[in-house]
């Protein structure tokens, strides 16, 4: 194990992890994607002198769906309206939601439970990985994050512990055994103009490898 | 701010329905598999947004984004706050700032954009404000059950209608009902986030959150939602504002149980038949605390 290394137990009611294809009607993947751990250890701790990098994904709980159907409203702020707002110090802004409504639908995922191991890198050479592994441990321990982590969708609350790498859970009967997953996504590269990668997520017994995020495994 | 918030908001339905299905013809939500009923953490925003933009009249810097059409209330010409802000400045160039610069306003001028954040179009990058305010989806204590109600009507719409009725002109409609439900959500307060969106900046938005989730329901009275009571809003407040314990152990805490008088005695119909205990003797360090309902 590297010494930027950590393992964290995350659980909660329900979760969302959005396919990018059904996105309209969202249907999550079937487990967490490395993305989404990411912004869980992000909301946890984060500087901007490291990166999280996920490295292993168990599925602690039988993956299970649920079928929600919500109302939810259409367009987006545009800028030009508060923008004229505020030159002529008046003007109508706010969206009539009645008139503006979209039903959508999702299907999520209830009562999730993940041990995430990941591990961070350091971008600033000169910063000592110690101080990070410590300070983040010390978070999780108290409870403390710089924002609720959350799975998927804001609603969605997320909990977390940590976890004891010699008592990892065992995985559910169901999940026993290789199961493929198909293409999952793996992060969005900010570099290259928000592109998507993609892995061929494998779960063996409950374990899913995350492939190195510019490793050949992983395709954009 | 200088505080974290995790809270537990217990509100109950009597003969309404809190919270219909669109998938389900209207149907008070459920969990397919525990018959608990379901109110979505968007329901609720709903009503705190309407009940804020009710008592605030719709002005800045409590105007509200996301309207329901019959908050009507926009007649006056109201002068937005002059902020140190020239939109047409040549900084254009720099289109991030002033995207900065726009967002900033419009968390200023709008109590939902502040709270709750939103998603902007900035020509930079889909620009979206997290803001500090999070729910759950609330869920009800134990199973639901939905009465289904056939309701007459003694007047019809339209005289092809009447035609066909033979002049009876009476109509059947369908209404859904939860008898008595007691509902569970859990909120939470990022004092990190409401700095970003200037949350509390002003000291009244905490207020003004903590009082609609007290106050709202009595300004959403429908013929579909029976009636409908806050009944606990138990706030831990951290000392820090990154938070001095997991939540999901704050939570914990608050227990509710079937009161033992009443025993096994049947279906839960009121308040009464239940009682909520708060384990607050050992405390975590640096947390606080408070039932404000």
């Amino acid at each position: 194990m590297k010494n930027t290394s950590i393992l964290l137990r995350l659980w909660g009611d329900y979760a969302c992890f959005t396919r990018p294809e059904m996105k309209v009607e969202r249907v999550s993947y079937d487990v967490i994607t490395p993305s989404a751990a990411r912004g869980v250890l992000e909301a946890i701790y984060w500087k901007p002198q490291i990166r999280w990098c996920i490295d292993r994904i168990h599925v602690l709980a039988p993956i299970r769906f649920m079928n929600i159907r919500r109302n939810e409203v259409a367009s987006k702020i545009a800028v030009n309206g508060p923008r004229k707002s505020m030159k002529d110090g008046k003007g109508r802004l706010g969206i009539y939601v009645d008139e503006d409504r979209q039903q959508r639908a999702a299907i999520v995922l209830r009562n999730v439970e993940y041990a995430i191991e990941a591990h961070f890198e350091l971008l600033d050479q000169t910063e000592h990985p110690k101080k990070h592994y410590e300070m983040f441990k010390r978070r999780v321990e108290k409870g403390q994050h710089f924002q609720q982590p959350y799975f998927g969708c804001r609603e969605f609350s997320c909990n977390y512990e940590w976890q004891d790498p010699t008592e990892i859970p065992h995985c559910p009967e169901s999940l026993q055994g290789q199961k493929d997953l198909g293409y999952m996504l793996h992060d969005i590269d900010f570099d290259k103009e928000c592109t998507p990668r993609f892995f061929r997520a494998v779960m063996n017994d409950g374990v899913i490898e995350v492939p190195p995020f510019h490793g050949n495994e992983v395709l954009s | 701010m200088n505080h974290r918030y995790d809270f537990v908001y217990l509100f109950d339905v009597t003969d309404g329905n809190p919270n219909g299905d669109p998938d389900a013809g209207n149907l008070p939500r459920l969990d397919a598999e525990t018959g608990q009923g379901l109110v979505t953490d968007v329901c609720i925003k709903r009503k705190i947004r309407n009940y804020i933009g009710l008592t605030k009249e719709e002005q800045p810097p409590y105007e509200i984004y996301i309207k329901e059409k019959a908050v009507l209330n926009q007649q006056h010409e109201r002068a937005y706050q002059a902020l140190d802000v020239d939109p047409k400045a040549k900084g254009d160039r720099n289109k991030g700032d002033n995207a900065t610069k726009i967002t900033q306003w419009m968390c200023q001028n709008f109590f939902d954009i502040r709270a709750f954040g939103a998603a902007m179009t900035t020509g930079v990058n889909a620009g979206q404000v997290r803001g500090p305010v999070q729910f759950t989806f609330g869920r009800s204590v134990d199973p639901i059950i939905s009465a289904e109600h056939s309701i007459t009507r003694c007047a019809v719409t339209t005289e092809k209608e009447a035609e066909k009725q033979e002049g009876d002109n009476r109509t059947m409609g369908r209404k859904f009902t939860v008898p008595y439900g007691l509902y569970r959500m859990h909120g939470f307060i990022n004092a990190n986030l409401a700095a970003q969106t200037g949350f509390e900046s002003n000291g009244e938005d905490l207020e003004l959150l903590w009082s609609a989730l007290a106050n709202m329901f009595d300004h959403d009275r429908a013929a579909a939602r029976g009636q409908m009571s806050p009944q606990e809003l138990i706030v831990f407040q951290h000392e820090s504002p990154l938070g001095n314990a997991p939540a999901h152990k704050l939570f914990s805490r608050v227990k509710i149980e079937r009161c033992e008088s009443n025993g096994d005695s049947g279906p839960p119909r009121s308040f009464s038949d239940y009682k909520v205990t708060v384990e607050d003797d050992d405390l975590p360090q640096g947390i606080s605390v408070e039932r404000k309902i």
